[in-house]
């Protein structure tokens, strides 16, 4: 086993750093997730370190490394780069092999995919030039409110009530929130109010097919946004193990698919 | 590290006899304002060109100027200085950057041709609000601040067949441009002058119209993106014998280029139509990005905007009115959706590009639905990108190439 190849993906997102390592049976057997950081080239490095000790791997048994996102160009070791689209497009679809429409939301951008039931892309849709509906707003908004983001879950799956937001852009909903915590709103129903804002500008990229699919680090990290969603849509949504590392799953895929 | 391809683009050769073309054009224009031996009037691209020719005036279109302040990227440092004078960013980014420019003193003209100090002053200023009510409101912006006459058409919009009745009104509203004109210019009308610049216009736009379609060969000898430039004589030369002239060898040389399968991008895997305006300071990084992914741009709404099929020597005010109203820009969505649909059909194309200008919504095809609409019917994919002719602050590079590569790569699997 110790001489099986094995395929790396890589997502460097805008955000974060996604590493996945995949074994020939398609199983993920190491991976890892860091900010992006200002040095693209050596987060990967550091990523792939990780992943390769989790999987108790040497560096040597990589067969083929296929880079994705925003710094896909910026992976030394990288054999080849596709799309985030075309990733979380193959992640997804390798989890749930049927018609799906994808809600990726990342760190900086939204992606709505649709696939056919053989996995072919049939369009997609991205976030235009705003980053309203993404994790930028709810980074901002966590320091507005003084709540570390990893809280802000719990806050809003705990709240029964829920502050309605309306405005379109980060900067005005901000507004919107201080206006809220001056009118002695709860701080729960404010950040529930701003994940059902997060999702409607989602949903209003697309219309989405019977079976949705969410991945993402936002979704990762703040599972009540898939259950708000199911509720808003009135269909159950999927949600992909290690959400989080769909478009790196996609790039092993890839890897192996063309290796 | 993965490094992106480079990619090969042929060079046209007429190109540099067009540019030699412009450069005459701007010359005279200079020495018009600097002599004043001829009157000087400005007009919108597509506005009564024929008119004002007929009449000695030498022809400057201020949408051409703003288009240069485009490619040459000094649009978007200019655009602030009208903001700061009560004209919204949102509004037309040709008018804003091109008003920047006049208040900061500023022209691309300077640096492309060496003498040219500014812009032309006009003794009148021609407009038709047929593409847009921006330009009535940017015509405005320099009649005032030049105190020159202003004189105008209101062209109709969201046009579904131009009925007798709207080319007459169009038409008569032409002839009431005839005295003030007159007097302006101190010319008389002369009916014979009119139709052999109309004549010679019509030659101008079918040769061009001939040049476009060249592209629907396979290789396609043109791309989108030399369209934007090749276009330049189109609008500010059609009336003119020399225009022709060069269009006819510019057709030529494509004619020679099918025959030989001499594609104008290497490897062309992929066929695609550009809907919308041309994001003019990325036009080379666009046709590069593209040209890297085998893909040719070859046609689009936007390059056929300069033909003008109705036009009629023999009837030239009717027929004025009817090739300025048949134009796609003030044609219904009906019209819109069925124009491009046959040109899909065409040019056969793989898939549509459609550029939603943040500043121009009435060259943003995808606002109401038509990008959904086309794909279900004909299948054709579509990709929407976020962007501006002018203003390169809504334009996002990262997201731009994202998208195209991620469109390609849809394109390729379904192959």
């Amino acid at each position: 086993m110790a001489n099986e190849r094995i395929f790396a993906g890589v997502d460097v997102g805008s955000s974060r750093t996604k590493t996945v390592l995949m074994d020939a049976s398609k199983q993920v057997i190491g991976h890892d997730v860091r900010h992006s950081g200002t040095v693209f080239s050596q987060t990967a490095e550091d990523g792939l370190k990780v992943a390769l000790d989790m999987a108790k791997r040497p560096r040597s048994a990589i067969a083929k490394t296929v880079s994705t996102g925003y710094g896909r160009h910026n992976v030394t070791f990288s054999n080849a780069t596709k799309t985030e689209i075309a990733c979380h497009a193959k992640g997804s679809y390798y989890f749930f092999p049927k018609e799906i429409a994808i809600i990726d939301i990342g760190g900086q951008d939204n992606k709505i995919i649709k696939l056919d039931p053989l996995g072919g892309r049939r369009g997609f849709k991205m976030n235009r030039k705003c980053a309203a509906g993404t994790g930028a707003f709810l980074e901002e908004m966590s320091l507005r409110l003084n709540i570390p983001l990893e809280e802000m879950d719990a806050h809003a799956a705990q709240s029964e009530d829920m502050v309605k937001l309306g405005s379109y852009c980060t900067v005005f909903s901000g507004t919107e929130v201080l206006e809220n915590i001056r009118n002695g709103e709860p701080v729960a129903a404010i950040i529930k109010g701003l994940f059902f804002s997060v999702i409607k500008r989602v949903l209003e990229m697309d219309s989405l097919s019977d079976n949705v699919v969410m991945t993402g680090g936002v979704v990762a990290h703040n599972p009540h946004l898939a259950e708000m969603a199911a509720e808003i849509i009135g269909k159950p949504v999927l949600v992909p193990k290690l959400p989080q590392f769909t478009g790196a799953i996609g790039a092993a895929l890839y890897a192996m698919d063309t290796h | 590290m993965t490094e992106a391809k480079q990619p090969k683009r042929k060079v046209i050769k007429t190109a540099a006899a067009m540019g030699k073309y412009m450069a005459d054009y701007y010359y005279e224009l200079d020495n018009a304002a600097k002599t004043g031996e001829r009157k000087i009037a400005w007009c919108t691209s597509v506005g009564p060109a024929e008119i004002l020719r007929t009449m000695g005036f030498v022809v400057y279109f201020p949408e051409t100027h703003a288009a240069m302040l485009g490619s040459t990227r000094m649009s978007t440092d200019l655009i602030p200085h009208a903001t700061a004078l009560g004209y919204s960013p949102e509004v037309c980014s040709y008018m804003t950057a091109d008003i920047g420019a006049y208040l900061q003193k500023q022209t691309p003209l300077t640096k492309t041709f060496k003498g040219i100090e500014g812009i032309p002053k006009p003794d009148v200023l021609v407009y038709n609000t047929n593409q847009c009510r921006d330009v009535q409101d940017w015509f405005g912006f320099y009649a005032r601040e030049f105190n020159a006459p202003i004189l105008g058409i209101s062209g109709n919009v969201t046009v579904n067949a131009s009925t007798d009745a709207i080319v007459t009104g169009v038409a008569l509203q032409m002839q009431d441009l005839i005295a003030p004109l007159e007097e302006i210019s101190g010319n008389a009308f002369d009916m014979d002058k009119l139709k052999e610049v109309v004549g010679l216009s019509r030659q101008c736009s079918d040769t061009w119209k001939q040049v476009l379609e060249a592209a629907s060969a396979t290789p396609s000898p043109l791309t989108f993106f030399d369209g934007c430039t090749l276009m330049g004589p189109a609008v500010v030369g059609r009336g003119t014998p020399e225009a022709v002239k060069l269009y006819k060898q510019l057709l030529a040389e494509l004619e020679e280029r099918v025959a030989q399968k001499d594609g104008a991008i290497e490897n062309e895997r992929f066929r695609l139509y550009w809907d919308g305006m041309p994001v003019w300071g990325r036009l080379s990084a666009h046709s590069k990005l593209f040209a890297s992914l085998d893909t040719n741009v070859l046609a689009s709404t936007y390059c056929s905007s300069w033909i003008f099929s109705a036009l009629d020597a023999e009837d030239p005010f009717n027929s004025m009115a009817k090739a300025y109203t048949d134009l796609f820009i003030v044609r219904s969505e009906d019209y819109k959706e069925a124009y491009i649909k046959e040109k899909l059909e065409m040019y056969q194309v793989d898939g549509i590009i459609y550029h939603d200008a943040k500043t121009c919504p009435n060259n943003s095809n995808c606002r109401y639905g038509m990008s959904n609409r086309i794909q279900e019917k004909t299948g054709i994919p579509s990709l929407v990108i976020d962007g501006d002719l002018n203003d390169l602050r809504c334009v996002s590079d990262e997201q731009t190439k994202t998208n195209v590569e991620a469109f390609i790569e849809q394109l390729e699997e379904s192959k």
